[in-house]
């Protein structure tokens, strides 16, 4: 089942990709195939590709219940909001709180999720930072 | 002799401090990330390519480096694979079959041991063929046209989707994603925006970097997470007794190990095929030659020194092709490309000519590594021993912010940051729906490439399109293609119901 969802959205890609490519403008300079030539020809064999496993999909794999698949939604969520905290709140803060949620949604414990956020957090400011002199976002108050 | 003088000037631009120490970390960084479990040198390579990128590194340094790297996790995907049963990526796999089995019988230190010197045979001759093999091969490569170059691309995708994958649709689905994403952007030869919905973000393409970081790192982490791997498996506790082989042991594994390299070299030469096929093949083979009496998969030696040697030198195969036509051989060398083609370099018998000072000082580091990684591995394998004691969820954490800082620190841009998280889902998914995430990364990496040599050879040809099958060259490698996309159909068949039992532990 999963395989035909995957054949049927790669079929809906292809369509739509095929149809992005005929509007690419043409320039005035032009070769033999022009800009839109390849784009079409990958959009049709991903269609083609995509047909077989429409017709013979493999057994399906072990989709995550749905409290696992709730939790990986709220990690994509927690590194979504870190990307955004990231300039404002600066790096050694943002990556402390973020790391430790993770930590701690990977199963460790609240304190020592909390002493692994700091950790790793402080632990990359200094070796990346101090010691590589890579630029890491600034916060308000400098880190 | 003149390959001779080329690798003197090679030494002579690694042999410096920096060169050296950056080898040295290399070496150590890449041998933990082998033995974690989960990390493979594809996964390492590609968390480290940004961070490297970011600290300024001249090209042959980075390279250095990271080369390193990879070479040490192929070393220390051995570990995690004799101690713990749990290989550390794929072509790993095979030493658990006899390097768990030794383990349990309390041989733990001399599997150790003689993996670690299997990987160093394997690994030192293979780089011997690249420094013979490559310059020959270079010599072909300058007979390449437009027409050559796409069937060539069009080859490392076949073999590449063919071997890897074990279903060639889902492999295809993969690569067209791959050459999809590449030609967003502005068209190089007409300055045309392409499916880029008007952002202005999208100009310029997506960054490989991105796209490779987000579908190996963090779709890694989301697999964790899904699966909750908390704590290591206690096994990793369990004393080393001695780290040493007997000099027997190795005498009766030295004829295993011989086979197995050049089996491995050549399984990694193969666009496409990569340490994984060298691991399985030497196994195999050697498995069809040797065990007379059954032992192998109860803890045969020769069981472990036969992947361990064959991995290792088809990792070094995989750079002939990588390096003298810019085409992959295995997964990691595709990050290994997209690395230097951050650095401005584009692999390719020009690279010989033009950029003597990269090759050949990568490929004595190449020396100087695999030497390192022999001190590195016998003495100090007790302290790799213990990396495996740090539990993922303190480690997994670490990784996800090392892969957000290499990008933020590239462009400083959130977008990117973005396109990231986007790629790990995208990865995730993927992965869950085992499709391979390699030809995609080939697909983002070559695309313009090969558009750009599709559309050269019609502007030549006037628009003829049998320039494309015009040569014996293009004839032989679009046969080449066709036989390295059809293979996998009838070769698997013999080989995967022989491969499944191995898979479960």
């Amino acid at each position: 089942m999963s395989d035909r969802a995957l054949g049927v959205a790669c079929l809906l890609l292809s369509a739509f990709y095929i149809f992005m490519a005929t509007q690419i403008q043409t320039s005035f300079i032009t070769d033999y195939l022009g800009p839109k030539f390849f784009p079409i020809l990958i959009g049709s064999l991903l269609a083609i590709a995509a047909i077989f496993p429409i017709i013979k999909p493999d057994p399906d794999p072990d989709w995550p219940g749905i409290g696992r698949l709730v939790e990986i939604v709220f990690a994509v969520a927690v590194m979504v909001a870190y990307t955004y905290a990231l300039p404002i709140a600066g790096f050694v803060l943002s990556t402390a709180i973020t790391s430790g949620i993770l930590s701690w949604r990977l199963g460790a414990k609240p304190l020592s999720a909390a002493i692994a956020g700091v950790s790793i957090s402080v632990g990359i400011y200094v070796v990346f930072h101090l010691v590589l002199q890579l630029s890491l976002a600034r916060g308000p108050w400098g880190f | 002799m003149d390959v001779f003088s080329q690798l003197a000037d090679g030494f002579a631009v690694a042999l410096t401090f920096q060169n050296l120490a950056l080898a040295l970390v290399g070496c150590f960084l890449g041998t933990i990330i082998g033995a974690l479990p989960g990390l493979g040198p594809s996964n390492g390579v590609a968390i480290l390519i940004p961070v490297a990128f970011t600290l300024g590194l001249p090209a042959t340094p980075a390279l250095i480096l990271l080369t390193s790297v990879y070479y040490g996790a192929m070393y220390g995907g051995r570990i995690s694979s004799i101690l713990l049963n749990i290989p550390g990526d794929e072509p790993a796999l095979m030493t658990t079959l006899d390097g768990y089995p030794m383990a349990k019988k309390g041989q733990a230190g001399e599997a150790l041991a003689l993996s670690g010197i299997a990987s160093f045979v394997g690994a030192f001759f293979a780089t011997w063929g690249l420094v013979f093999l490559a310059p020959q091969l270079v010599k072909v490569a300058l007979l390449f046209g437009p027409a050559e170059y796409f069937a060539l691309f069009s080859l490392a995708f076949a073999t590449l989707g063919g071997i890897a994958s074990q279903n060639q649709a889902k492999a295809v689905i993969a690569a067209m994603i791959g050459l999809g994403i590449a030609m967003v952007g502005v068209d190089h030869q007409t300055g045309v925006p392409r499916m880029t919905f008007n952002n202005i973000h999208l100009y310029e393409g997506i960054d490989f970097l991105v796209a490779i970081v987000g579908l190996f790192a963090i779709s890694e982490v989301l697999l964790f997470l899904e699966h909750k791997a908390g704590a290591a498996p206690s096994e990793a506790n369990q004393k080393l007794a001695r780290v040493t082989a007997p000099f027997s042991m190795l005498k009766d594994t030295a004829g295993t190990m011989g086979r197995s390299t050049i089996i491995g070299f050549l399984a990694g030469v193969l666009p496409g095929a990569g340490a994984s096929l060298g691991s399985f093949v030497s196994y195999t083979v050697e498995k069809k030659i040797s065990d007379k009496k059954g032992t192998f998969g109860t803890g045969d030696p020769r069981g472990v020194a036969a992947p361990e040697a064959g991995n290792n030198a088809a990792a070094g195969g995989a750079l002939v092709p990588m390096l003298a036509l810019g085409v992959p051989g295995s997964g990691t060398t595709a990050v290994l490309l997209a690395m230097l083609m951050a650095l401005n370099i584009t692999p390719g018998p020009l690279l010989f000519t033009q950029r003597p000072d990269v090759v050949w000082g990568l490929i004595a580091a190449l020396f100087i590594g695999n030497i390192m990684l022999l001190c590195l591995n016998i003495p100090l394998v007790g302290l790799f021993v213990r990396v495996l004691r740090v539990p993922s969820k303190y480690l997994m954490p670490a990784v996800t912010m090392i892969s957000f800082v290499g990008i933020y620190g590239i462009s400083g841009s959130t977008f990117d940051l973005l396109m990231m998280i986007i790629f790990g889902v995208i990865g995730y998914v993927l992965r869950k729906l085992n499709i391979p995430t390699v030809p995609i990364i080939l697909g983002i990496l070559l695309g313009n490439e090969m558009e750009k040599n599709l559309r050269r050879a019609l502007e030549i040809s006037n628009g003829d399109v049998n320039i494309l099958w015009g040569s014996w060259l293009t004839i032989a490698i679009w046969v080449l293609a066709i036989a390295g996309f059809i293979a996998p159909f009838v070769v698997g068949r013999f080989l995967r119901p022989k491969k499944d039992p191995t898979v479960a532990p």
